[in-house]
């Protein structure tokens, strides 16, 4: 009987021990594993996701690395992130410098993705926000020198939306104009076909994940002719007209003449009677 | 006990022949090398019978088909619906609830080439240390995946699951996950016997728990005929599933969810103890069986 407890007892003691080092040892590795996944969650500055991904968690949380959306690319932009690409391994990504987007219309990729990880609700193209491309190196970018390129304005393929022209002053010459390419974010798809074109050994435009890229006006700003324009009329309160404490007699006039002293003659304006002009023409030099 | 045999199935060999003491290996390595193929022959010869991996794959551009633990794994880490994804999982998940969830480790998943390799290696070498951690081990890992993945709303797991990984270099272009390859086929040889596939790996875990029920089993029917040669414990890689059916008094099924249902023991079995069948076999016709042999 008492050899049976110790028995019983000891198997306990022994599932016990099993489950307390399967427990143990998965906590030190999810431990591990967790602080690993960290650095996943931000891609590098290279890499572009396909179209249809909205927020990389959300697409981390969802996308199950089958590669389908890879298999339909028609022109093989997209690739799987192997071991060692920086990208989260085995998701979908492409390097614009490489193979750009081609922007198919049917938009195959996200057609053929099983799990919704690229959202099916895109049916236009031009909604795609893969990235975000930036005239990252202005000393570079040979239109910056006065000379013409826009290559990347005309293989856009929201030309004149996501890439417009704008003309600047050409200090060196004096007389010429610098042909700027300027992109807008409001258009950008992150096609990446600006940054496969340009035409300097290593780009001088880049597809930046959108994140990176953009900048953000504090929430609290508000700019004053848009909400004008809003509102159809200015939100200021008009000034009371201002009562300025001065000496009896004295007069204060804003952007005028200033202070006006009770007594003085007027300022005379110019120091010649009439005007300059025909002050020289008198002949009284 | 007896001693476990460095060349399981020699008995087996030599009165069957060889073929008939490997047929099941061979059927396995075809059916997990054929599989590999129908993924390849897309990018490789343009003919389209399966696109994508095994996470998940479009067969003849119409039957979608998903891994269950990698969608529940998405499950946890905050999935919004996908009829797509979702039926693909369910069809996948309810054959291998049929036919045994560890048949995804013994058919399909190509790193059982790899363990299987170490372990052959270990029986040729006589390799007999082995760090001993416990089989549970998998199964905190299992449940790790899914604790991480909810927490983090990523598939963490599969920043790292070797088992998916090779899957997808294989078929996608080999990057260097190789390394993952040649760390198991260490880890399998030198440290640890059955160490990945039978200890650590997760996915076999889950494979394990979808397969508890499952109708195809192993049956050691012709138990009372075993003569202790201990050829199928050496040549299994969940040995411990082998006992309560060979040496037990109850049900002579292998009812682990850890069976593979590899069926090397059938093919090394020179007494034909074992069986693949349904779990619903008429136990009462077994156990005459044995009284006529007792």
């Amino acid at each position: 009987m008492n050899n049976i407890t110790s028995q019983t007892k000891q198997s306990r003691r022994r599932f016990l021990e099993n489950i307390s080092g399967a427990a143990g040892s998965a906590v030190l590795f999810g431990m591990g594993l967790g602080l690993y996944s960290q650095s996943s969650k931000s891609m590098p500055a290279n890499a572009v996701r396909p179209p249809g991904v909205n927020n990389e968690v959300d697409f981390l949380s969802t996308c199950v690395r089958c590669g389908l959306c890879v298999r339909d690319c028609p022109y093989d932009t997209l690739k799987l992130s192997k071991l060692g690409d920086g990208v989260a391994l085995g998701s979908p990504y492409f390097n614009a410098r490489d193979v750009p987007c081609e922007m198919c219309e049917d938009i195959p990729c996200v057609r053929a993705c099983p799990t919704g990880a690229l959202d099916s609700s895109l049916k236009n193209i031009n909604d795609a926000r893969m990235g975000l491309a930036v005239l990252i190196d202005q000393e570079a970018c040979i239109a910056f020198q006065g000379l013409r390129c826009e290559v990347c304005y005309n293989v856009c393929p929201v030309r004149d939306k996501a890439i417009s022209i704008d003309y600047m002053h050409n200090k060196r010459t004096g007389k010429h104009a610098l042909f700027i390419p300027v992109v807008h974010s409001s258009d950008c798809t992150g096609c990446g076909k600006c940054e496969h074109a340009c035409i300097l050994d290593e780009a001088a435009i880049r597809v930046l994940p959108t994140k990176l890229a953009k900048g953000e006006l504090g929430k609290h700003y508000r700019l004053g002719w848009d909400e004008k324009r809003k509102a159809g009329n200015s939100l200021v309160t008009p000034d009371v007209q201002h009562q300025y404490n001065l000496p009896q007699g004295t007069r204060y006039e804003h952007e005028g003449e200033g202070l006006i002293q009770p007594n003085s003659t007027p300022q005379q304006k110019t120091p010649f009677e009439k005007s300059a002009l025909e002050h020289l023409n008198s002949g009284e030099l | 006990m007896a001693v476990v045999r460095n060349k399981p199935g020699q008995d087996a060999i030599e009165k069957n022949g060889w073929l008939s003491a490997h047929k099941w290996l061979l059927l396995r390595r075809f059916s997990q090398l054929g599989i590999l193929f129908l993924f390849l022959a897309g990018p490789l010869f343009d003919v389209w019978i399966v696109k994508g991996n095994m996470s998940s794959s479009l067969v003849l551009d119409t039957l979608s088909l998903s891994d269950p633990f990698v969608f529940l794994q998405s499950v946890f880490a905050g999935y919004h619906f996908e009829w797509s994804v979702v039926s693909g999982a369910l069809v996948v998940g309810l054959f291998y609830f049929i036919v045994g969830g560890r048949v995804y480790c013994s058919w399909v998943c190509p790193i059982n080439i790899v363990t299987d390799i170490a372990s052959g290696l270990r029986r040729i070498l006589k390799i007999k240390i082995s760090l001993h951690f416990s089989r549970t081990t998998r199964y905190g890992f299992l449940v790790m995946s899914f604790i991480l993945a909810s927490i983090t709303g990523m598939l963490v797991w599969e920043l790292l699951n070797p088992v998916t990984m090779i899957q997808r270099e294989l078929i996608f272009g080999m990057g260097m996950s190789w390394v993952f390859i040649l760390a198991i086929f260490i880890l399998d040889t030198f440290i640890s016997r059955r160490g990945w596939c039978g200890h650590l790996c997760p996915m076999g875990a889950f494979y394990s728990a979808l397969g508890r029920f499952s109708l195809l089993r192993i049956n050691a029917n012709n138990r009372s005929a075993c003569n202790d040669c201990m050829d199928c414990y050496a040549i299994c890689p969940e040995p411990q599933v082998i006992k309560p059916a060979l040496k037990g008094n109850d049900s002579p099924l292998i009812n682990s969810g850890n069976c593979t249902n590899c069926a090397r023991c059938i093919d090394v079995c020179a007494k034909d103890v074992f069986t693949i069948k349904h779990r619903f076999i008429d136990f009462k016709t077994i156990t005459s069986q044995e009284e006529v042999h007792l």
